[in-house]
């Protein structure tokens, strides 16, 4: 393998029902930063599907300089084997440096199976990405590789961090997280190069057959599964005054949850309970509003990612394992907030 | 003596400990509140085979030692001591005797249904009149004249798994005796005795302190035709059987008040950790540190007693009870009946007010150790026990 | 039916992660379990056992402690198990781990390969669908439903996406990764605890690997490497603000949402 026929950073598209996943424009806007610490600065996206031709435009205004269009009837719902073949087809064909794909359902199953195909490291799940060197600081007898991809994930449940390299095999590949990077802002006048390709598609013992497809919205309010969480403590003062938290439940897009005071004062059902004798959650965002953060509350929560506390006492032991802590009447601060949560998005909504 | 337990006996430990937590411990709070037997528990336990742990292979059991079942009822009674006393009862006080005492066909009938947890065992000794004094036993089987049935009148109290078991060992007087000085004694003989018999009611379920999701009901028996051939032993040798029986029963009590003590000491440690008093968290107080070294100390001295005692049962099974566990059995249930009541007690103290609030289980616990102390033998009895032995 | 499944031994992060003084994970302080997705993926087999007289085979790779999930697997109701360890094996990231274990799956028959979808500690998901590569036999990923036709020699599985799921089927043998959400895996029972250890592991080494190339295995044969490993700060108190006003209180929390991207 010569390294250096390696060029560009190309990523998945992953597309379902004809429509693009945001993770592919995620990863877009990544590779766009990555492609420009990088010699060649091609970014490529790589679209396979069936009938596909016109999600093109929309990858090139968020920044694919190309798409590689793979358009095929095999192709129309997500198989393992056709799609891997067309992955691992284009890696062969085109040799990119750098392959980004999404960490989905998807992503997850495509991705492991072409890198084992085409013999190249893949690591999973990525949170950060960055250009570097390898190793990170010089060793003396060991060269130093520059312009590397290094990526960075959680492992072991999120306690520990590693940093990854590829440096001996191309394409550097990384799956990645969902909702982590950020998509640029869309240039509708950009215009990507088009390449049709069809490596031909035969099928072999490892084809499998969709036999039936079925669509699922969930319904119930799992806080276990709620990535965010406005959660509500005796502070609220009573059942009627949770409509604060509901509202702002609402405008975010998360989900209501309480402490043992407020289920114990019959405000809210037990499933709704954080805490000890509750659930424990862990989602991204928390806001505990008007809960003091006894110990047994605490130990529901404290693995969220990001906490938000409001309670009028500054002394509030939440204030203790809060990230952000503010001090103020939630009657007068909760309202204002999912005021400005809904103008916020609907800003973005007409940008 | 060897202190190292082996692989599978750790691997034991961890499935009882995977069970209780995942199965029995969400439960506990619920059981005890309303004082509903828990059956569903029951049944996912005959699924793996806990009803039967000491029992042979061949008669439908898991084929394992007295020491693993200890650590079943063990781990069972760290989160409740309701399903601890269950396994116990039907182990050590039915299946045991059938297969201690019992013919080859009355193991072959009775033991793989016991022990696969089909059916559910009990034991009936005590009676209102007759406690820690055996003489006292009213309960009385006649032989018919055809010698083909034992017509069974009388009634027994406080019969743990009491109208939930299918199979009872029920013990009776069938002669009367002149001793030595010319005064009357009762000879006892054991029977078993299925559910469902003519005859065979029961009376009022007990309300009590603790264990409370355990079925303690009244048997009353009324002309109850019991078949010969479930006499089980000799005739005039009930005496024996029972106190045999009660031996291993004490071994699962032993064990059940361990899991009572490790249970409520193993909360304690937790919650000291998070409690926070005047500033720090209250395990950083010597008064709470000195009170959990002492109680871990006593935890782990019976731990030693109980598991030393399920040993030599199990040494005097092997030789068919040629030597005495009798000792060892009163000594692990004296001492880790009086540890679980000592431990629990203190455990409620350093818990402070939460203790005393039902959630937060450990008050429970010491409501459900209690009875370790007066069940299958007072403290008093097991000191009459170890001493006769000493002064002999 | 021959069922093979493959499990890995993961530190139990339940009770809480362990740390050694110099801050690296200490993982002889954790318990070592079976990896719940392995272990879903046993009950699967296992329920083919129950149902069609399945003949189940675990593998497992790791230390000659991981003897210890073969041992479980046994007490479950699984028939042989085999060790595949090596010293030349250490190291190895998920592409060597997949060539390792595809090396020892050749010597085995098997209609079905079941494998978890994730291992605890390393959450890659990445090994089932790189050994059914190697292996050359269709993957189906996050499998919740498996329905096996033994005389048409093929499985129906229910495949879970974010958003819907697929029936799919496939021709075996095939390899199916499944969620721990697939069943809720038996325990094992006393006794078969006590008769899994009378029985006899095989244990694999490099040599029994069926064409594998030793540049393939161990840290060498691993395309990925170790740049920087930390472990993630414990949670302490962070910032507090008292702000004059509802506004200004409103404004600060916005700043943070917007900061993380929350919005």
């Amino acid at each position: 393998m010569a390294l250096e026929d390696y060029k560009g950073v190309y990523i998945f598209a992953q597309q379902v029902d004809n429509k693009i996943s945001p993770i592919a424009l995620e990863l877009l806007g990544k590779a766009r930063d990555l492609a420009d610490d990088l010699d060649d600065k091609t970014v490529t996206a790589i679209l396979p599907g069936y009938q596909v031709g016109g999600l093109v435009d929309e990858l090139a205004a968020y920044g694919a300089d190309r798409v590689i269009v793979i358009d095929d009837p095999e192709l129309k719902d997500y198989r393992t084997e056709p799609y891997a073949h067309a992955i691992a087809s284009v890696i062969n064909e085109y040799k990119p440096e750098i392959l980004l794909i999404g960490a989905t359902a998807i992503g997850r199953d495509l991705g492991p199976r072409v890198s084992a195909r085409v013999h190249t490291g893949l690591t999973a799940d990525c949170t950060k990405l960055d250009i570097g060197d390898f190793p990170l600081i010089a060793i003396p007898g060991q060269e130093q590789k520059h312009k590397q991809l290094l990526m960075t994930r959680p492992a072991f449940g999120g306690n520990t961090i590693a940093t990854i390299a590829c440096p001996d095999f191309r394409p550097q590949m990384a799956t990645v997280r969902p909702g982590v990077m950020q998509k640029k802002d869309p240039d509708r006048s950009r215009k990507a190069e088009v390449i049709n390709y069809n490596p031909g598609f035969v099928p072999n013992n490892c084809y499998t057959e969709i036999e039936k497809i079925v669509k699922e919205v969930s319904q119930v309010a799992d806080i276990q599964a709620a990535k965010i969480l406005v959660s509500g403590g005796r502070g609220v003062g009573s059942p009627e005054n949770f409509k604060l938290l509901d509202d702002l439940a609402d405008a975010i897009g998360g989900t209501v949850s309480c402490s043992r005071a407020v289920v114990d004062a019959g405000w809210k059902p037990k499933d709704l309970q954080v805490g000890q004798t509750g659930k424990t959650v862990r989602p991204h965002v928390y806001f505990a509003i008007g809960i003091s953060g006894a110990i047994q509350h605490v130990a529901g929560m404290e693995e969220s990612d990001i906490i938000i506390a409001i309670n009028k006492d500054e002394n509030a032991p939440i204030f203790d394992v809060a990230d952000y802590g503010v001090v103020g009447d939630l009657n007068k601060i909760v309202p204002l907030l999912t005021k400005k949560i809904r103008e916020a998005k609907a800003a973005k909504a007409n940008a | 003596m060897d202190f190292q337990l082996d692989k599978e006996h750790e691997m034991a430990r961890s499935l009882f400990k995977e069970f209780a937590e995942k199965e029995v411990k969400p439960h506990a709070i619920e059981v005890d509140e309303t004082e509903v037997f828990p059956r569903e528990t029951v049944n996912k336990m005959a699924k793996y085979g806990f009803l039967g742990i000491p029992i042979p292979k061949e008669y439908g059991g898991q084929g394992c030692d007295v020491l693993t079942y200890v650590m079943c009822v063990e781990e069972l009674a760290k989160v409740c001591g309701t399903t601890a006393v269950i396994v116990s009862a039907h182990t050590s006080l039915c299946m045991d005797p059938i297969l201690t005492f019992g013919t080859e066909e009355q193991k072959k009938k009775y033991l793989p249904d016991l022990a696969s947890g089909k059916k559910l065992g009990a034991f009936g000794l005590t009676e209102p009149g007759a406690g820690t004094d055996a003489q006292g036993v009213q309960t009385k089987a006649v032989l018919s004249e055809d010698g083909k049935e034992w017509i069974l009148n009388g009634s027994k109290c406080f019969i743990t798994n009491g109208k939930e078991a299918d199979v009872y060992i029920i013990i009776a007087y069938t002669d009367v005796v002149l001793d030595k000085k010319g005064r009357k004694q009762k000879k006892f003989s054991a029977f078993i005795v299925d559910k469902g018999l003519p005859g065979f009611t029961f009376g009022t379920k007990e309300n009590k302190m603790g264990i409370r999701g355990s079925s303690t009901y009244e048997l009353i028996f009324q002309d109850v035709h019991v078949p010969a051939e479930n006499l089980l032993g000799q005739r005039g040798k009930g005496f024996p059987i029972a106190m045999h029986t009660l031996d291993g029963g004490r071994i699962g009590i032993a064990a059940q008040a361990l899991g009572l003590a490790e249970g409520a000491l193993g909360r304690t440690v937790d919650y000291v950790k998070e409690r926070k008093q005047f500033g720090r968290a209250i395990a950083q107080f010597q008064n709470t540190q000195f009170q959990l070294a002492n109680l871990k100390t006593e935890t782990d001295a019976a731990k030693l007693l109980v598991y030393k005692a399920a040993r030599a049962k199990e040494a005097a099974a092997a030789n068919g009870y040629k030597t005495r566990f009798s000792e060892d059995a009163a000594e692990a249930k004296l001492f880790a009946a009086e540890t679980a009541m000592d431990v629990t007690t203190k455990c409620v103290q350093l818990f402070g007010g939460y203790g005393y609030i039902r959630e937060y289980e450990v008050e429970r616990m010491m409501r459900d150790a209690k009875i370790t102390e007066i069940y299958e033998g007072t403290s008093e009895v097991q000191r009459m026990v170890i001493s006769g032995a000493m002064l002999k | 039916m021959k069922v093979v499944v493959c499990v890995k031994q993961v530190p139990d992060t339940k009770g809480g992660v362990k740390f050694k003084p110099d801050g690296t994970l200490d993982r002889s302080a954790m318990l070592a379990i079976m990896n719940p997705d392995d272990k879903a993926g046993l009950e699967a087999a296992l329920r083919l056992k129950d149902e069609y007289g399945a003949e189940v085979s675990v593998v497992t790779m790791g230390l000659p402690k991981a003897d210890a999930v073969l041992r479980e697997a046994f007490a479950m109701g699984a028939d042989k198990g085999y060790l595949v360890t090596d010293r030349v094996l250490g190291g190895a990231d998920t592409w060597a781990t997949s060539t390792t274990l595809a090396g020892a799956l050749r010597n085995l028959d098997y209609d079905l390969i079941i494998t978890g979808r994730q291992a605890i500690d390393g959450d890659t998901a990445q090994v089932g669908p790189q050994i059914s590569e190697h292996l050359h036999i269709p993957v189906i990923s996050y499998a919740e439903d498996i329905k096996v036709n033994p005389e048409e020699g093929t499985v129906e599985v229910k495949r879970q996406f974010e958003d819907r799921y697929h029936i799919v089927k496939a021709k075996m043998p095939c390899l199916i990764t499944c969620l721990s959400e697939l069943n809720e895996p038996r325990y094992m029972t006393p006794g078969g605890i006590f008769d899994a250890f009378q029985k006899d592991v095989t244990v694999w080494g490099r040599k029994d690997l069926k064409d594998v190339k030793d540049e393939d295995i161990g840290k060498v044969g691993s395309p990925t490497q170790i740049a920087k490993a930390s472990d993630k700060v414990a949670k302490g108190k962070g910032e507090q603000v008292i702000p004059d006003s509802p506004e200004e209180a409103v404004d600060y929390i916005m700043g943070k949402l917007d900061e993380k991207h929350v919005i």
